[in-house]
């Protein structure tokens, strides 16, 4: 029986969608200038539907920060703090690596590697406790599935498991892939292009072996980048950050190069985990808690520059405020600043009578706080249009390949030009997404300073079937969340390898390529079990599908992230 | 809206927690109480009224002292505010009629010294007992009206009328819904299911959540005890005495032989199946509702 009044419609003056570091920074702000606010997450505990790489920078210029916001965070939430940053430019064994410290230190207050589910359920604690101050609160498994209209416009959301709920301003803090912004027509799935793919492996360590393998003391952390062509041909590098007791491991390649190239992401991964520059780090007794998978938006193309629409303002993820400064990743200090902004936007423009108010306060404070040119600098528009061109593109990799190129790069001032070149901000803000960057670069100069590794790994993966039975799923059972529009190869075949749970001749992934006959021809048509699916919207950009988040507490549930 | 949640202790029928000796009985002094699993549903009703109505909710058990920790079971899962176990030698082998008037005479107790009731709950049948009576025998006793195998329900506080949905005939595909004017009875089916859909709802739910953990963890403080004094009743028509039943024996249901003999039929050996099918015939006669298997004696 439904509940009584049924026509009375709730209404709260805000209302927060997700509850990662964007959503909770704008539902502390909205709690701090007194205004109702409901936060809406979807996951049976913030965090569980979160992945990060992740390391959560503090910027100097920043007008907010996560430890303005939330007393005691780097303390409870955090794992270990970045106390030394490296780059490692490899060439089969040779390895060459720089000390990135000034380029991660540029601008930085602090930075400390996270994990999502701890930080984010911890976040989400502090959220309810102001938010309920003011009326609100925070309610978990509940989906926002759409946007309330009247009229046209925008008056509040729709959810899965609620009655309809009227708002003076939506935060969309939903995520990379946003059901909210889609609606709205602010952002899309088109081009892969737009966007990266990260996975990642979260492995067991004991603190003491930590402190041990990599040379820290207990309240230090080591951040490793690796570029060059252990990956191949695929645009991208991998990473490694040291948590209390694990360590994060993964890689991120830009989505239309793992297309291209036909890579398995999973394989990708493994070729760094077992690589032998992460032996002596890893040891015999690997022991992989977590994989995960996020997709991650090049904030330098698609980050929105006006990220709203009526009362719906967009932050975080959801906005692709994602900067991909070089090889370094800030999101989600992006996403907290974004999210109290656009707090701050709504109280200073509250009761005014035009529903966009909020929206293009909030667009000019991303402006004037110089967020939005960090995020998507004007410049690089304009180093784009020559860089990324192919034929500039190719004629750069030929004069590099060459043994005049080597040599130039190879020589022993240059080697201190690179170092110096790969901590410049200005220049890797500018580093157009060609494999020149990604590939080439790195491996020559692997080869040309590097020095081999003697070392063997012993290091053996789990298999992407162990990965995926690792895994805890609440299965909404008949009830997929994502339909495949076209089952051809052609339109859909990309997912077989590009999904991180799927992979060519593997039956137990979500996406699979089946032969079949049809009056007479053979056909190779696409098939989808979404039961281990990871949620990262790889699907939604690179095959044709119908694609939403599955109902509150359904699917995946990461306890890492 | 004031409701109470009538509860009770059953043993843990669970693979690994149950004890039976060698001849099937059960060893009831080796078996852990739990509650009976069929309250959950009455009391997920009970929050629900208070979530969308608020108020207060008791726990009620008659049984002996160690049902306490089955009320306060209840106070962790579902919010109750406080307790009240109806608990007394002379109450000890109760039939379901006897057990009625002991709960009713509870009501009446509560009702003169707490509050009055607008709501009682039960579950459908106990899962020891199996009888489905005494829900019933404590409306009757209480001169309230009961409606029974609820799986949807609300209140209507101005008109103080219930509105429920309530399977017939226990066939999930005809409901009926009914309305009873407070106070009344209410048995969950359990196919009952609590729904939220205001935000406000769930917020005020999970805020009793926060609320009654430090609650239950000092359930002692929120228990009442009442014996046959306390409620006013006479041990004559009570336990023992005062239970119209006897039981006159009990046969313990026979052990399946542990070694039984299998016949391997080819499901293409036509004459091996006829054999397998007449085997089969009376009892598929008996099943079917026909005369026994003699009846079958004649077909095909």
């Amino acid at each position: 029986m439904t509940d009584s009044n049924e026509t009375d419609r709730e209404h709260y003056e805000a209302v927060v969608v997700g509850c990662g570091p964007g959503g909770a920074a704008a539902a502390v702000r909205l709690a701090d200038h007194g205004i109702e606010t409901l936060v809406l997450e979807r996951g049976t505990d913030a965090g569980s539907k979160n992945v990060s790489g992740g390391l959560i920078y503090a910027e100097d210029s920043a007008p907010y920060t996560i430890d303005d916001l939330f007393d005691g965070f780097r303390e409870e939430a955090s794992e270990r703090p970045v106390t030394d940053y490296y780059i490692h430019n490899m060439a089969g064994n040779k390895v060459k690596s720089y000390d990135l410290t000034d380029l991660h230190e540029d601008d930085t207050d602090w930075c400390d590697a996270v994990l999502r589910r701890p930080m984010d359920s911890w976040l989400a604690e502090r959220v309810h406790e102001k938010t309920s101050e003011t009326g609100g609160g925070v309610l978990t498994n509940v989906r926002v599935n759409g946007l309330l209209r009247e009229r046209g416009r925008i008056v509040g959301v729709t959810c899965d498991e609620l009655d309809p709920i009227e708002a003076d301003i939506v935060v969309a803090a939903d995520g990379v892939n946003s059901e909210l912004a889609r609606e709205a027509g602010l952002m899309d799935w088109e081009d892969p292009n737009e966007w990266f793919q990260g996975v990642k492996a979260v492995v067991e360590m004991e603190p003491d072996v930590i402190d041990d393998r990599f040379d820290i003391d207990e309240d230090e952390g080591v951040a490793h980048l690796f570029s060059g062509d252990l990956f191949e041909d695929v645009r991208g590098g991998g990473f490694l950050y040291t948590n209390e007791d694990s360590l994060s491991i993964g890689t991120v390649f830009h989505l239309d190069s793992l297309v291209e190239e036909q890579a398995e992401p999973h394989e990708l991964l493994d070729a760094l985990l077992t690589h032998p520059l992460l032996a002596r780090w890893l040891g015999d007794e690997y022991d992989e808690r977590e994989y995960s998978a996020k997709l991650v938006p090049d904030s330098k193309k698609v980050a929105h520059r006006e990220p709203y629409r009526d009362r719906l303002v967009l932050v975080g993820d959801a906005a692709g405020q994602m900067q991909a400064q070089g090889p370094i990743i800030k999101g989600m200090n992006h996403a907290v600043t974004a999210g109290a902004l656009a707090a701050d936007a709504f109280a200073v423009t509250r009761g005014n009578a035009d529903p966009a108010a909020a929206g293009r306060r909030y667009t000019q404070m991303l402006e004037d706080s110089g967020t939005m040119d960090k995020l998507r600098p004007r410049r690089y528009d304009l180093a784009r249009t020559v860089g990324e061109r192919d034929r500039v593109t190719d004629a750069v990799e030929r004069v590099l390949d060459s043994r005049v190129g080597s040599l130039a790069i190879g020589n022993p001032i240059a080697d201190r030009l690179l170092q110096r070149a790969y901590n410049s901000p200005f220049l890797v803000s500018m580093l157009p997404d060609t494999r020149t960057g990604y590939v080439t670069l790195p491996s020559i100069i692997g080869e040309e300073h590097g020095r081999t590794l003697h070392w063997e790994s012993s290091v053996e993966p789990p298999s992407l079937d162990e990965r995926i039975g690792d895994l805890t799923y609440n299965t909404d059972i008949g009830n997929p969340h994502i339909e495949v529009r076209d089952t051809s190869f052609e339109a859909s075949g990309a997912a077989v390898y590009a999904c991180p749970v799927s992979a060519e001749d593997f039956g137990g992934g979500c996406y699979r390529s089946e032969e079949v006959k049809r009056n007479g021809t053979a056909a190779t048509v696409v098939s989808l079990d979404t039961q281990p699916c990871v949620e990262c919207g790889t699907c939604a950009v690179v095959a044709d599908t119908e694609w939403e988040h599955p109902r509150g507490g359904k699917g995946v549930e990461f306890r890492e992230g | 809206m004031r409701s109470v949640v009538l509860t009770k202790g059953v043993p843990d029928f669970s693979d690994g927690a149950v004890s039976f000796d060698e001849d099937g009985h059960l060893e009831r002094g080796k078996t852990p109480t739990v509650m009976n699993p069929n309250d959950a549903f009455a009391l997920e009703a009970a929050l629900q009224t208070r979530v969308r109505h608020g108020g207060h909710v008791s726990g009620m058990s008659m049984g002996p002292p160690g049902y306490a920790q089955v009320l306060e079971e209840a106070m962790e899962a579902v919010y109750t505010d406080d307790s009240y176990l109806l608990s007394d030698r002379e109450l000890a082998a109760s039939d379901t009629w006897a057990t009625a008037i002991t709960l009713s005479a509870g009501i009446e107790t509560y009702q003169e010294e707490i509050g009055d009731v607008d709501l009682l709950f039960a579950g459908f049948k106990t899962a020891d007992g199996e009888t489905g009576q005494t829900g019933p025998q404590t409306a009757w006793a209480l001169d309230w009206p009961i409606v029974t195998h609820v799986i949807a329900l609300d209140i209507d506080p101005d008109e103080r009328l219930l509105r429920a949905k309530r399977l017939v005939e226990g066939d999930v595909d005809e409901i009926e819904t009914v309305e009873a004017p407070l106070p009344c009875m209410v048995v969950t089916d359990p196919e009952f299911e609590p729904t939220y859909r205001k935000a406000s709802h769930r917020l005020t739910h999970k805020r009793l959540r926060e609320e009654t953990q430090n609650r239950a963890a000092a359930h002692d403080r929120h228990l009442t005890t009442w014996d046959h004094e306390d409620l006013n009743l006479d041990p004559d028509y009570i336990g023992l005495d005062g239970s119209p039943t006897i039981v006159s024996s009990v046969d313990p249901i026979p052990k399946a032989p542990s070694e039984r003999e299998a016949t391997m039929v080819d499901p293409g050996d036509s004459e091996g199946m006829n054999e397998l099918l007449g085997e089969f015939q009376p009892y598929a006669a008996a099943t079917n509702g026909a005369d026994g298997p003699n009846a079958a004696e004649g077909g095909d």
